[in-house]
């Protein structure tokens, strides 16, 4: 049986933070809990689709991690971040539209469960590339360093992709360079369905990253106090002694690596035995017990975590799908340089509309029909050429106005 | 105007730029302290200092990588792979996550950066450093693809690259480092990405190359004109993404003939996709199939005789346009 291990203080000796705090990152922790059990049920029912991978159980190291950071902090993690995008404030009801493939997912649509984004609160994404977030926050992190800032970057990734060229490849610039990373490794104990022993030949990952440069700890990622407490230290060691180093989250995942996962490489009882130290049971009981969680706030907050759920199941599946003719939307940045429309489908006969052109076109269109104009067929464009060149035509011009060809009869 | 080569030409695009947006920075093997590979970074280190010139790690996949999250942060980097070849190392982070974040993620993120890199054959680097990769990029919706094959073009094309908010391939032939042309002075000397140059007007076959086989073109046009009385009008997409389609078929239904000059393999080649994208819209403009010059389907051989038999001459390109125009005349 493999138990985290234990790294000084214990669950019930280190200190409680202020009784609101403590509250918070129980209901946080229970909100994504909950939310996960929501998804993946209706992941069953097939209102979610592609892959489903869950961190129920996981919590704790999300949670520890999130509620010490600070709001202008970047955190990049995985596939599995429907929790942290929540932990970091994102609306649950725009995470799970987006699982719903809707238009007011966090992503309209365009990623799915395994990338969910939301650039307001700083969280750079989720990839389904394991290890492919690592060069990633190296980048976000240079931004930061480069400009002078003291914003600190935390890549979380998982013990499977301790395994790629690029953790030892970032792990090195990111020592090299001294870039303001934490880098939190989220040890689950399975990579997909590989226990650690079977894919890592250091299984202590908090050393794996030494001999780079990184020097790591380990810490007990089924207690969010014991997280906060290592992570507030790594945060301050990126800020102020401008050096990356790497926390090892010694955690659990009930489910499996994704809802199609029959988890045949390890036991039941393994399970149930981890089940045991749940971060958020625990973290509750331990609240209610020093009086923190009084009488009837504990069921009093697990209504408050259902209704947001269900209201955000019922947000997802109300959502439209995306229109189809945004289907080019966003491929590309429209500029000086690059009418997007243009560039991104040359077989067409008539151009496909760019998001710029569709809202200028929808504009018009709906001038003409408030004049009761017939539009029929004045929409379509013509390709560039027709119209003026870019570079003929850019003095004066906004920028944001030049992806759009000028209007032009339709040659068909 | 300013007669520069090919790798002063780059280099002043990276200065001129970097003076103009201190968000502009430069990253790559070799790139400060030896100047790079091919010495188009020379100078910048002097000038810009450590922080905007910086020397990399051999780790292709993460100098990517960072690049797309320091563009995601908000910066403009320039990234110099040492070759087309090493960019395989980099698929991931190119095709993966540069070409496809600022989609996936719904507009939300964009990454603003140019990667450049020098490939083509004629050096004798054998299979591991001479190969032409633009069909490749052209094929990924996400980046956008240049490949000059004039210093002016070179300039025009590198500061549009990074002035733009798109990741950008930029395409450069080894070869052609030391070629020298005219090149404006004008600070704001930019190209527009999806505007061909047509470099010669002709009558009788369009000869579309890009690179290196762009200048190949030339030489067969002359040859063309003096040998055979075949008048070739000459185009050069400059950018392969967005491609400037509409110039070539102008050109088409004028001439009729088309041949496509490429240094890279035939298989889904530039120049099988242009001729796919021309049959499927001047179909009854062409009185001739398609030809297509590339270069030989093998790993770029190492021996001089071979490779020099692997990559296109003029000669081939003569072939092909009379191979258009017989029967014609």
């Amino acid at each position: 049986m493999k138990t985290a291990e234990p790294d000084g203080a214990t669950r019930t000796s280190r200190p409680l933070p202020d009784p609101g705090t403590c509250l918070e990152l129980l209901e946080t922790m229970a909100l994504i809990r909950r939310f996960e059990e929501e998804a993946g049920r209706q992941y069953q029912r097939a209102k979610a689709g592609g892959f489903l991978h869950l961190a129920i159980g996981e919590e704790a190291t999300i949670v520890g991690t999130t509620s010490v950071m600070r709001e202008d902090d970047y955190l990049i993690g995985t596939y599995r971040t429907h929790g942290h995008a929540i932990a970091r404030g994102t609306d649950p009801k725009n995470v799970m539209a987006e699982l719903f493939g809707r238009e007011d997912g966090t992503s309209r649509g365009r990623g799915g469960s395994m990338h969910i984004f939301d650039g307001e609160r700083r969280f750079m994404g989720g990839y389904g590339i394991v290890g492919g977030n690592l060069p990633l926050a190296a980048g976000l992190a240079l931004a930061s360093d480069y400009r002078g800032t003291d914003e600190v970057t935390v890549c979380m990734f998982g013990d499977g992709a301790s395994n790629t060229g690029n953790f030892g490849e970032t792990m090195n610039l990111a020592a090299l360079w001294s870039l303001p990373i934490v880098f939190i490794l989220e040890n689950n104990l399975y990579g997909m369905g590989t226990a650690v022993e079977r894919h890592s030949a250091v299984t202590d990952f908090s050393k794996k990253a030494e001999g780079l440069g990184v020097p790591g700890v380990r810490a007990d990622g089924m207690d969010v106090l014991a997280m906060r407490e290592t992570v507030t230290e790594h945060l301050r060691i990126a800020r102020e002694d401008r050096r990356p180093t790497l926390v090892e989250g010694f955690t659990y995942r009930y489910h499996g690596h994704s809802a199609a996962d029959p988890q045949v490489y390890r036991t039941k009882e393994e399970v149930e035995e981890w089940r045991k130290k749940d971060p958020v049971e625990l973290f509750a009981d331990r609240l209610e017990a020093e009086g923190v969680l009084e009488e009837g706030q504990r069921e009093a907050m697990r209504e408050r975590v259902e209704a947001r759920v269900m209201a955000a199941v019922e947000f997802a599946d109300a959502s439209p799908e995306p229109p189809l003719d945004t289907l080019y939307d966003n491929l590309y940045v429209v500029g000086d340089q690059v009418p997007g429309w243009y560039a991104v489908d040359e077989r067409a006969p008539k151009p496909f509309p760019g998001e710029r052109e569709r809202e200028r076109l929808e504009g018009e269109a709906m001038e003409l029909a408030e004049a009761g104009a017939a539009y029929a067929g004045q929409a379509a464009r013509t390709g560039r050429r027709e119209g003026e060149e870019i570079s003929d035509r850019d003095e004066g011009d906004a920028v944001e106005d030049q992806g759009a060809g000028e209007p032009a009869e339709d040659e068909a | 105007m300013a007669v520069l080569r090919m790798r002063e030409a780059l280099r002043d695009a990276m200065a001129e730029e970097m003076r103009r947006d201190e968000e502009v920075f430069v990253m790559g093997e070799d790139v400060a302290v030896f100047q790079g590979a091919f010495k188009v970074t020379e100078g910048l280190l002097d000038e810009f200092g450590e922080k905007r010139v910086r020397d990399t790690p051999i780790s292709e996949n993460t100098i990517v990588g960072t690049g797309v999250g320091a563009a995601m942060g908000g910066l403009r980097p320039i990234v110099e792979l040492m070759t087309v070849n090493f960019s395989l190392l980099a698929f991931d982070q190119i095709i993966n996550h540069a070409a496809a974040i600022p989609y996936m993620f719904n507009g939300q993120a964009k990454v603003p950066m140019v990667i450049r890199m020098p490939g083509g054959g004629g050096h004798q680097l054998g299979p591991t450093h001479s190969h032409s990769f633009e069909a490749m990029y052209l094929q990924i919706p996400g980046v956008l693809v240049a490949c000059p094959s004039t210093p002016a073009d070179g300039k025009g094309l590198l500061k549009a690259a990074i002035r733009d908010d798109n990741p950008v391939i930029f395409v450069e032939h080894e070869t052609l480092y030391g070629a020298r042309g005219d090149v404006p002075e004008d600070d704001d000397h930019l190209l527009s990405f999806g505007e061909a140059a047509i470099r010669h007007e002709g009558t009788d076959v369009t000869i579309v190359g890009i690179l290196r086989m762009a200048h190949v073109a030339e030489q067969a046009a002359k040859t063309l004109s003096h040998e055979h009385g075949v008048e070739a009008e000459l185009i050069d997409p400059r950018t392969l993404r967005p491609l400037d389609l509409d110039t070539i078929l102008e050109s088409v239904r004028k001439t009729n003939r088309l041949v496509v000059v490429e240094e890279g393999w035939p298989h889904g080649g530039v120049g099988a996709n242009i001729a796919a994208l021309v049959q499927e819209q001047a179909f009854d403009y062409l009185d001739a199939p398609i030809q297509r010059v590339t270069g030989a389907d093998v790993p770029m051989p190492y021996s001089k005789r071979l490779e020099q038999s692997a990559i296109p001459h003029a000669e081939n390109v003569v072939s092909a346009a009379l191979a258009t125009t017989e029967g014609a005349r």
